[in-house]
């Protein structure tokens, strides 16, 4: 269980609300207005944004006081998630081990990773030379081999094609599905939540509320969420 | 919130003071050592070389800013084949060692150089490179390429939508000037005109030979003639002390008017616009700056360069001595300009200026207190003429610091702007992050400040005058020497080698950097 | 979590390399220097970058000197006498300089004051100083006179009026920062006294610049900058002797010449007393003496018995020495050196 205990995020001109509860292993769709705070509730269980009050636990024990690397959690920006200046393999071998040497076991095991999401035998070029789409699956695979329990997504598809973001999202899917990831993903495609299928957290007027079911929250919008899908 | 990784931070410290203890540890070893006599304290002419040296550096950074200017909006708006190399040919002056420079300026305009050959011919009246006037030309020499360079940085820093929406709008040039590049300016010109201030208020070698008489005495020849003329230790301090403070003021002042940072920073796109006007205004610009920063590379080429061949083996001993401590100096200043980089950044606010203003001291230190101080310093420990290539790697280290300081302070601050979050995710921390983040994401500016560093450090004369025996002379001391035995034409070949060395020292350092520096 | 190691990684070891390869460079620097001898007495000998350097007289002086002493004459060098002596001043008694050479009158007081210097134990010298010599601690080992040398087509002028008068072009040396500028400072007010000042008034408008040292002035000279410069006598026999180029002269004034005399001494605190009084009773022999008007340039203190070398008779003869004494030196610069900034600096 993930969960926000009143917890308050107050930014220089910004305030976001949140007192949520998120199950082990759910899909969340994270969906509300234009500037309304996603992101920064993303930032706040990530580690970029300082929680001003309440407490952030995880599997009931607190974690809001640790440094983003010591998290349970995985994130994948809205861009720069990767390092142009790397190969690919190392890249993704940075999930593996951030601060050493990758041995011969590591190095397979990335080039495992790269292969279940469709990259097999690129590992070897910079990330320049890939489509937007190929360089989502890098990500991807870096953060499946971190093995978080925890992933969150800042809209990291926002730049593709509708096909490709379908792909992309049964490829999250998949992934979170095989490690028993929790899962919060920030969008402002109600298309994409209901492809996630599970629930959504709306994220509007300075409060996070709490996840309910998609489809029934979709179907049966609030005024905020009626006025933003319009 | 991310813990900061310590060790990285302190190797800033450390290195912001090992700076401050050199410049500041000099300055009062020297007065330590000083015997507060009568008439101690300063005179009237020491005010008044004070009074020079303000002058001077103000003219000059007011000239060179104000023709830098249609230097830079030509070079922006244009495309012409070998626009490239000439973009870096016009650097050269910059890192040209003063002693060449201005064997070169007067080649071109002295008495009998090629501009008064000129007006010779025409029947004109001949002009004196002499005087106050001889100065500033040599500092506009020196400092145009700079301001140039950083105006530039401006004008390609202008998104090119604005002048397409310009275009669009059918805003005429005056329009899209006012709108667009007015404000541009305005934000980069005070800066610029600033750094360049600041350098010429260390101008020492310039008013010395150029400056015509006692009128043009600076600050540093005051010290200078403490120093040796009357072996006055507490005047010297006195003087490096004020000179301190008077380039600290100017460099809080240009810490807080925010710098452009065109530092290392790519200057090989040429500006799209649709307003580009006539080219003759343009081409002129560039002919002209041109003319004005190549002929006395050309002239000096044309005069040393058939005693190359047969420059004495000494020469060519001591090139490599230079090279040596030039290779030396440039990793120096590119660690210690890291760690003071990192360490500002992730420090932040008051403390990270403190650090990153104790990396600028060089520029306020003069470079007789600093070896005299140096020399008072270890002297108890150690013969100071077996330390004399160690010790002028580090004094030139120090002086070019706050040069690699404005490339790497920037770039650092981008890298972590744009890659922190991620590297903190992933938990990517001390040296591993230096070495898979920063380092190579920081090989363009490294390898201009590295260059920059090597150049001046080459054709630096510095501290090595004040420590140097028969046997560790500097091609710099190598040529002054050759001077003093009237092998003036070997001279003139030592220049040649020794400006062909500062090119290829500042060439491949920054071809180094921008290897491999894709995305 | 996974432990933070300590990688043995290539860009870190090739740093830790770079850093061990500086230091190898260094003490290799450092061990270069201590090659000499091991056993032998070293005599250490601070003077000024000229004399060492392979044009000047120090390495044919090391080589004559070694090949008697059974020592290691070990020169170290400074800019020039002013910097010999502040180095020296800074040093103080713990110096290991044995001997110093390359002082010259201007310096003597101040730097007999130091208390740092002893006697040389040099006597009995038939001295071809143009002035009497007597003096305990310094021993001349050359001298030469300032004069304005020009092309030989230029008409000089013959005195210091009629330079200020006429429209001749002059490059001088900066007297805080050169031995020559201080020359001609103490030249002028030696020859005008009072009237000195006057005199640097009407000079200021044939002065093309000061230079810092001789070198930037003897250079602007000959890239054609002006018609004359502050140099020696003995400066067109170097164009003579070295260039075989007769097409250069010093201009005789009717004032005289202000006479330099170049000097050394022993150092008190020497831990090889003798070694340094041998070295200057070697300074004075035949061998030191004959080195020195070719490589340094200047007149010996004592006649070689193969006499001048050729190109020095066609030198001009200033026929009056000019010479403030060495202990009025300092007062007289401190007057005249005002005297000159203001004159020049308005």
């Amino acid at each position: 269980m993930l969960t926000l205990e009143r917890v308050a995020i107050l930014l220089e001109d910004f305030a976001l609300a949140a007192d949520l509860s998120v199950a082990e292993g759910a899909r969340v769709a994270v969906i509300g207005p234009s500037g309304a705070g996603k992101s920064t509730l993303l930032a706040a269980i990530g580690g970029f944004a300082p929680i001003s009050d309440g407490r952030l636990l995880w599997r009931g024990a607190a974690i809001g006081h640790l440094p983003p690397a010591r998290r349970p959690v995985a994130t994948i920006f809205q861009d720069n998630n990767l390092f142009p200046h790397l190969t690919v393999a190392a890249n993704v071998g940075l999930g593996l081990a951030p601060n050493a040497r990758l041995g011969a076991e590591d190095r397979a095991r990335v080039a495992e990773t790269l292969a279940s999401v469709g990259l097999g035998g690129l590992g070897a070029r910079k990330p320049g030379s890939l489509s937007g789409g190929q360089q989502s699956r890098v990500a991807l695979a870096r953060a499946a081999l971190q093995d978080r329990p925890v992933m969150l997504l800042d809209e990291p598809f926002a730049a593709l094609g509708p096909a490709l973001k379908v792909e992309m999202i049964d490829l999250v899917i998949r992934l979170a599905d095989d490690r028993g990831a929790t899962l919060l993903m920030v969008t402002h495609d109600p298309g994409d939540a209901r492809q996630l299928g599970g629930e959504t957290i709306l994220v509007a007027e300075g409060r996070a509320r709490p996840p309910v079911p998609t489809t029934q929250l979709l179907e049966n919008p609030p005024d905020v969420l009626r006025n933003y899908l319009g | 919130m991310a813990r900061r990784p310590r060790p990285l931070t302190a190797a800033g410290l450390a290195a912001g003071g090992l700076v401050s203890a050199l410049v500041l540890g000099s300055l009062a070893a020297v007065a330590s050592r000083a015997q507060i006599g009568p008439g101690a304290g300063l005179g009237p002419g020491d005010w008044g070389a004070v009074r020079f040296t303000l002058w001077q550096a103000a003219v000059s950074a007011a000239v060179s800013v104000a023709l830098a200017v249609p230097v830079a909006r030509a070079l922006a708006r244009r495309r012409f084949p070998g626009r490239g190399l000439l973009v870096t040919l016009l650097g050269a002056p910059f890192i040209l060692p003063v002693i060449v420079a201005i064997l070169g300026l007067l080649m071109v305009f002295g008495r009998a150089g090629w501009v008064n050959d000129a007006l010779a011919f025409a029947g004109l009246p001949a002009v004196s490179i002499y005087g106050w006037h001889g100065v500033i030309l040599a500092n506009v020499f020196f400092n145009l390429p700079l301001a140039t360079r950083l105006i530039l940085q401006g004008w390609l820093s202008i998104p090119a939508e604005r002048f397409r929406l310009a275009a669009s709008l059918g805003l005429d040039r005056r329009r899209a000037f006012r709108l667009i590049e007015a404000p541009m300016l305005r934000e980069v010109l005070p800066g610029s005109a600033l750094v360049i201030f600041l350098i010429c208020t260390t101008s020492f070698a310039v008013a010395l030979t150029l400056g015509g008489g006692p009128r043009a005495t600076t600050i540093e020849l005051a010290i200078y003639q403490a120093f040796r003329f009357d072996f006055d230790l507490s005047r010297a301090a006195l003087l490096a002390l004020l000179q301190l403070g008077v380039t600290a003021l100017a460099g809080t002042l240009a810490l807080t008017v925010a710098v452009p940072d065109a530092m290392g920073a790519g200057l090989g796109r040429p500006l799209v616009r649709w307003d580009r006007g006539p080219v003759w205004g343009d081409g002129l610009a560039i002919c002209l700056a041109a003319l004005f920063l190549l002929a006395p590379l050309a002239a000096l080429l044309l005069r040393g360069g058939p005693a190359l061949a047969g420059l004495p083996a000494s020469v060519w001993v001591a090139a490599g001595r230079s090279t040596a401590v030039a290779l030396g100096s440039a990793l120096l200043c590119l660690g210690l300009g890291l760690a003071i980089a990192v360490a500002a950044q992730r420090m932040g606010g008051r403390r990270a200026r403190g650090v990153e203003l104790a990396g600028m001291l060089g520029l306020a230190a003069s470079p007789l207190v600093l070896g005299t101080g140096l020399f008072i310093m270890l002297y108890p420990f150690v013969r100071p003429d077996r330390l004399a290539l160690p010790v002028t790697a580090l004094v030139n280290a120090t002086m070019a610091l706050p040069f690699a300081l404005r490339a790497l302070v920037p770039a650092v601050a981008r890298i972590e702007r744009d890659y922190g979050r991620l590297a903190d995710s992933l938990g990517l921390r001390g040296l591993a992050r230096l070495r898979r983040l920063l380092l190579p994401r920081l090989a363009r500016p490294l390898g201009f400040a590295g260059g920059l560093a090597a150049a001046l450090s080459m054709g630096d004369l510095g501290v090595i005058a004040l420590f140097a025996d028969a046997q560790s002379a500097t091609l710099p001391l190598q040529l002054y020497r050759l001077m003093g035995a009237y092998r003036m034409d070997e001279a003139a070949g030592a220049a040649v080698l020794l400006l062909g060395l500062s090119l290829l020292a500042f060439w491949i350092f920054d071809r180094g950097g921008r290897v491999d520096a894709d995305a | 979590m996974r432990q933070t190691q300590t990688p043995k990684t290539p860009a870190r070891a090739s740093f830790r390399h770079g850093v061990a390869g500086l230091m190898v460079i260094a003490a290799g620097l450092m061990a270069a220097q201590h090659a000499a001898a091991q056993d032998r007495p070293v005599l250490d000998v601070y003077t000024y970058d000229s004399f060492v350097t392979e044009w000047g007289p120090g390495p044919a002086m090391e080589q004559a000197f070694e090949s008697t002493c059974d020592c290691d004459l070990r020169f170290t060098a400074m800019g020039d006498g002013a910097a010999l002596l502040a180095r020296l001043e800074l040093e103080g008694a713990r110096t290991d300089a044995d001997v110093v050479l390359g002082l010259d009158t201007n310096l003597m007081a101040e730097a007999r004051e130091t208390g740092l210097l002893s006697p040389s134990g040099v006597s009995g010298i038939d001295w071809t100083l143009p002035v009497d010599w007597q003096d305990d601690i310094f021993v001349p080992y050359d001298w030469g006179y300032f004069a304005f040398v020009h092309r030989t087509d230029f008409d000089a002028p013959e005195n210091f009026r009629a330079l200020a008068e006429g429209d001749a072009s002059i490059v001088i040396q900066d007297p805080r920062s050169s031995t020559p500028g201080l020359g001609l400072l103490l030249w002028v007010k030696q020859a005008y006294g009072d009237e000195a000042p006057a005199i640097w008034e009407s000079l200021s408008d044939n002065i093309v610049t000061v230079t810092p040292g001789w070198s930037e002035a003897y250079n602007l000279f000959l890239e054609g900058e002006a018609d004359m410069v502050l140099s020696y006598t003995t400066s067109p026999a170097y164009h003579l002797i070295a260039e075989d180029d007769a097409g250069f002269a010093a201009a005789r004034f009717e004032e005289g010449h202000y006479l330099q005399v170049e000097v050394a001494a022993a150092v008190a605190s020497s831990d090889t007393p003798g070694l340094a009084q041998d070295f200057l009773s070697f300074l004075v022999s035949d061998a030191a003496q004959s080195i020195l008007p070719t490589t340094n340039w200047m007149y010996p203190a004592v006649m070689p018995e193969a006499g001048l070398p050729d190109g020095f008779g066609t030198l001009i003869d200033p026929g009056k020495a000019l010479l403030v004494p060495p202990e009025e030196s300092p007062q007289a610069t401190r007057k005249a050196l005002s005297e000159w900034l203001a004159a020049l600096g308005r």
